[in-house]
């Protein structure tokens, strides 16, 4: 192997610089990282044998279900459950008034109950839950429970809730919050605004609507629960962020956090959808407290759907400042941000939606506003680029309305206004490395862009964007000193390396990455490595699966405890040989001393005369952002160690008599630092262009009238199918980040966001339409075109 | 109650379930055979695909009963099956699935994965718009599809030789283009 340097300079991690070469990392000397290892799950999913939520089944283990209110804005008179209690089969019914603690995943924002008191907010609201001997037991239960509802007058519509919240005659949604039906106001102001708009040459002012989209998880949620006969509590949930359901759910059931373990099994997608703290995982375990039974609850489909949390709907203005030479000169947003019934993270997307489009491109001066408020729909909250996909959208269409107003080549522009790398924007947020030029020159050449872009037959166009997004942000979500990631690692004279982390691994590949890392630092083989994570007993503690904080935060704490113990190792050996230590070197299964290669032991001999030296073998390892961001309130919401960057070009061919759109193809550049391990890096990218293409090709998570909503099924809520999906092509870019493990950044969530205006950029290149609200349906596609030919028969040209 | 007798990966099972019960719910909860999931138990999702006949079904749509005398499929019966036929480790689309990257969240992959074996048996090498019509009544959230139609590729090439084109993230990379084994590489 090529020895790199174990025991360094004092340097932290190794110096290589490089834009990826296929394989750069082992050319770079080492051994695990870079490398496609198999996950460390894998093979147990591909059997069939790995053990999900639902998989779970206890002795004497008891069915729930949920009785979900009918109306979307309502107060509860009174709850009967006689009839259900005497139905056979039924052994316990709980309302609210058992679960009465409210809770929140924010801790300023608590305004949720696991079953309603007093009022109900959204159609699929939960009200009263029934535990029985089987599901069909259950389910006629809830038939039986008398709900005496007061209907009230809905808030359907967000602007409504903006603008009446004070005055109308309808009781607010949350009844005594102090803003009406705000949730959430941030206005922030950076640099001359206004004077940068004197001062261009161009200034453009457009409206953008997002529409609201669903994480549509394959596996429903769904949670286990047991007490102990000494009260211990046990949870299995599908959830992404274990820490935060321990927080919540002890405190609302009253009990201390160390008497509540929480464990995810393996997960069946997530995507934001499963980081809020549920009402099941309350419910399940307070009817296992009452029926001294184990007690499973598994949602619906429909449930899912309700339950939702997912991409807010967003109505967006966008006013930007730009020379005729191309440099930006200052932007203004002001965003309606329609929250759902509940507060869920909203504190955090309200901020997200104005404080992370401030790169890949410097902004001199930037304004935003945003508001979210309530309405009587089912609650929204983080989905994959959590507040951030939004205005991303909006602001690369502008950009691609500016590059045609300055008659300037859209990739040209964007490289133009690049914020470069070790800086500071505009907002305060640091930025290290950054590979966003190297992510626009590769999806130039792959797309063939030059050759091809406005010079496709007609019907046939090319759409580009950018944009950046975090890797974990200082903001832990409640205050507290203590380590984001940790991590503890036990090593034994058998050769094993067992690490404990209490990272979620959701199927993004977390637990892989630490087993990875663990290869690279000891010289194990993977199959010696076990990983044992999310398991709030056994783990220590993690903050979750969320703001692609994974690889970055837990990445780093295992090198901090791989290395402690290997200093044990490479001590106790160098004791033993009665050299310098410096001579010892841990390879490939192997250690050596570095100046007499023939003094060569296993890498299991070796651990064993550690352990005769240093005693029982193990070590902790932690990691903590630095202070990071802009010094104002808010300032540091979104400020991250490291951020990685984006660039699409989609491909996309409009029908111009059936407004169907197809997308042949999606290249995908993604700056995510260092590929740890390319095979899940390029899942990633490809995952998220997916997810970003079909939200605005297909989905459209929306209620009625009534609040009821459209379609809850994965059959009239349109998910893409195999044949429906482009060609993916992921080129992955390493910029080496200074703080990442190894120089790695997230993958997970940043390659989602320019897929939906690259396409839209696309359908302008390809007929000359410009789409500004989602989803483009064939409906909208061919009203746009219909105005364009009115538009161009009114001017005398030719109508093509 | 019915008294039901099915043939299930080459096992003959007799148990009782409610007469209403999917082929579904009696091999989840009845016979304990949880790799076949369950997304949206409506025939929408294709998560419950198990192999009828060896075609390919919605075990979700199916009631129990009808299943009698059918020879029945799920993913755990792919590996004896492949055991059985003097192979080693596990199918190889199950080991293709692993190492194309195609089993992120893995939870619609057994169904996908009893799409594309049944796929394989018709037609030892299909073209990728073969592969992705067959593919499409099983939906995933994680992949966007592109190392699920890899990983039948790379399952198809380790079967009959046929040529493949490596994705670009698995050039010089050893799981990719060696035979099964989780050893590292060596240097």
């Amino acid at each position: 192997m090529a020895a790199r340097d174990q025991h360094g300079s004092g340097a932290p991690f190794p110096e290589v610089d490089t834009g990826r070469a296929a394989n750069a990392s082992s050319a770079a000397g080492f051994r695990s990282v870079g490398q496609s290892l198999r996950k460390v799950e894998g093979l147990d999913k591909a059997v069939g044998v790995a053990i999900y939520a639902d998989d779970i089944v206890l002795p004497g283990m008891l069915h729930a279900k949920t009785l979900r209110s009918p109306h979307c804005h309502a107060r509860i008179r009174s709850i009967d459950a006689s009839a259900a209690l005497a139905l056979p089969g039924v052994i316990a019914v709980i309302t609210g008034a058992d679960l009465p603690t409210k809770y929140g995943v924010i801790p300023w924002t608590q305004d949720e109950q696991a079953l309603a008191v007093d009022k109900v907010r959204f159609i699929g609201d939960e009200v009263a839950a029934v535990a029985a001997v089987d599901e069909d037991a259950a389910n006629a239960a809830l038939k039986l429970i008398k709900v005496d509802y007061e209907v009230l007058e809905a808030w359907l519509d967000p602007a409504e809730s903006l603008a009446n919240q004070l005055t109308d005659t309808r009781p607010a949604i949350h009844e005594g919050h102090k803003h009406g039906n705000i949730s959430k106001h941030v206005d922030l102001e950076f640099g001359d605004v206004d004077g940068a708009f004197e001062r261009a040459d161009v200034v453009l002012e457009n409206d953008y609507v997002f529409h609201s989209s669903t994480h549509a998880a394959i596996e429903p949620h769904c949670v286990v629960a047991r007490e102990s006969a000494d009260g211990l509590l046990t949870l299995w949930s599908s959830t992404q962020i274990t820490h935060y359901v321990q927080r919540e759910v002890s405190r609302v059931l009253g009990i201390p956090q160390s008497r509540l373990r929480v464990i995810q099994p393996n997960l069946g997608g997530a995507f934001g959808g499963k980081s809020d703290p549920f009402s099941l995982e309350f419910v399940a375990c307070k009817l296992a407290q009452v029926t001294g039974r184990p007690v499973k609850m598994l949602w619906t489909r429909e449930e899912v759907f309700y339950a939702h949390r997912g991409r807010h709907a967003m109505n967006m203005r966008y006013k930007s400042a730009i020379t005729k030479d191309g440099k930006i000169l200052g932007v203004d947003a002001k965003i309606l941000i329609d929250g759902g019934s509940y507060s869920s993270f909203g504190l955090v997307t309200t901020y997200y939606s104005g404080q992370l489009l401030t790169g890949p491109y410097a902004f001199p001066s930037y304004r935003f506003d945003s508001t979210r408020v309530f309405t009587n729909k089912p609650p929204c909250g983080p989905k994959r680029g959590h507040g951030s996909v939004q205005p991303r959208f909006a602001f690369e269409v502008q950009l691609d309305e500016l590059a045609e107003a300055i008659g300037m080549d859209p990739i040209e522009l964007r490289r133009k206004n690049d914020v470069g790398q070790h800086t500071t924007l505009v907002n305060g947020q640091r930025i290290t490395s950054n590979g966003f030029l190297q992510c626009l020159d590769a999806v130039e050449t792959k797309s063939a862009w030059r050759e091809r872009r406005g010079k496709l037959p007609q019907g046939h166009g090319l759409g580009v964007a950018g944009s950046m997004y975090i890797s974990g942000t200082n903001y832990p979500i409640y205050p507290n000193d203590m380590p984001q990631a940790g991590i503890q690692l036990k090593i034994d004279r058998s050769g094993l390396v067992t690490a404990f982390t209490g990272g979620n691994d959701i199927g993004q590949g977390s637990s892989s990455v630490v087993r990875t890392i663990v290869c690279e630092e000891l010289g194990v083989d993977p199959l010696d490595v076990r990983v044992i994570a999310a398991d709030t007993d056994l783990c220590p503690v993690d903050l979750g699966a969320y703001s692609s904080r994974v690889t970055f935060m837990v990445g780093n704490a295992t090198i901090d405890a791989c290395r402690k113990v290997r200093n044990q190792i490479v001590k106790a050996v160098a004791q033993k040989w009665a050299i310098d230590p410096q001579r010892v070197f841990l390879g490939r299964g192997e250690v050596f001393d570095a100046d007499d290669r023939t003094r060569i032991i296993t890498t299991t001999e070796a651990f064993q005369i550690a352990e005769a030296t240093c005693d029982t073998l193990g070590a902790t390892g932690a990691y903590n952002t630095p202070t990071l961001g802009g010094d104002y309130r808010g300032g540091s919401i979104g400020a991250s160690p490291a951020y990685s960057f984006t660039a699409h070009v989609v491909e996309v061919h409009v029908d111009e008599e059936t407004g169907i759109l197809t997308v042949p193809n999606v290249w995908v550049a993604h700056d995510c630092g260092r590929a740890l391990n390319p095979m899940l890096v390029a899942g990633q990218m490809e995952g998220s262009a997916y997810m970003g293409i079909v939200e605005a090709l297909f989905e459209d998570h929306k209620v009625n009238r009534f609040g009821l909503h459209a379609g809850p099924s994965l059959l009239d809520y349109p998910l893409a199918t195999a044949v429906d999906c482009p060609e993916l092509h992921a080129l992955i870019v390493e910029s080496i980040d200074p703080e990442g493990p190894y120089g790695a950044k997230e993958a997970g969530e940043g390659p989602l966001h320019p897929a939906l205006p690259a396409l839209s950029n696309a359908i302008f290149d390809a007929v000359g339409i410009r789409l500004r609200e989602l989803p483009f349906t064939p409906g909208k596609v061919l009203r746009a075109l219909d105005a364009k030919r009115e538009a161009e028969a009114k001017q005398g040209a030719p109508s093509c | 109650m019915a008294t039901l007798q099915l043939d299930i990966n080459g096992d003959v099972h007799r148990f009782e379930a409610p007469d209403h019960w999917t082929l579904l719910e009696a091999l989840r909860y009845r016979l304990g055979l949880t790799g076949t999931k369950q997304g949206c138990d409506k025939g929408d999702c294709g998560a419950c695909t198990v192999l009828i006949g060896g075609k390919p079904e919605l075990s979700c749509l199916k009631l129990a009963g009808a299943c009698k005398g059918s020879r029945i499929t799920t993913i755990e019966g792919l590996m004896p099956a492949h055991r059985a036929a003097g192979g080693s480790g596990p199918d190889p689309v199950q080991d293709a699935f692993d190492r194309a990257g195609a089993l992120q969240c893995g939870f619609c992959q057994p169904g996908m994965m009893l799409s594309a074996r049944a796929l394989l048996n018709d037609n030892p090498q299909p073209t990728r718009t073969e592969i992705r019509e067959a593919l499409s009544g099983n939906l995933c959230r994680c992949t966007g599809y592109q190392q699920i139609v890899q990983a039948v590729e790379l399952a198809i090439h380790e079967t009959t030789g046929a040529p493949i084109e490596s994705p670009a993230w698995a050039e010089g990379q050893h799981p990719w283009s060696a035979p099964v084994s989780q050893a590292e590489p060596k240097s």
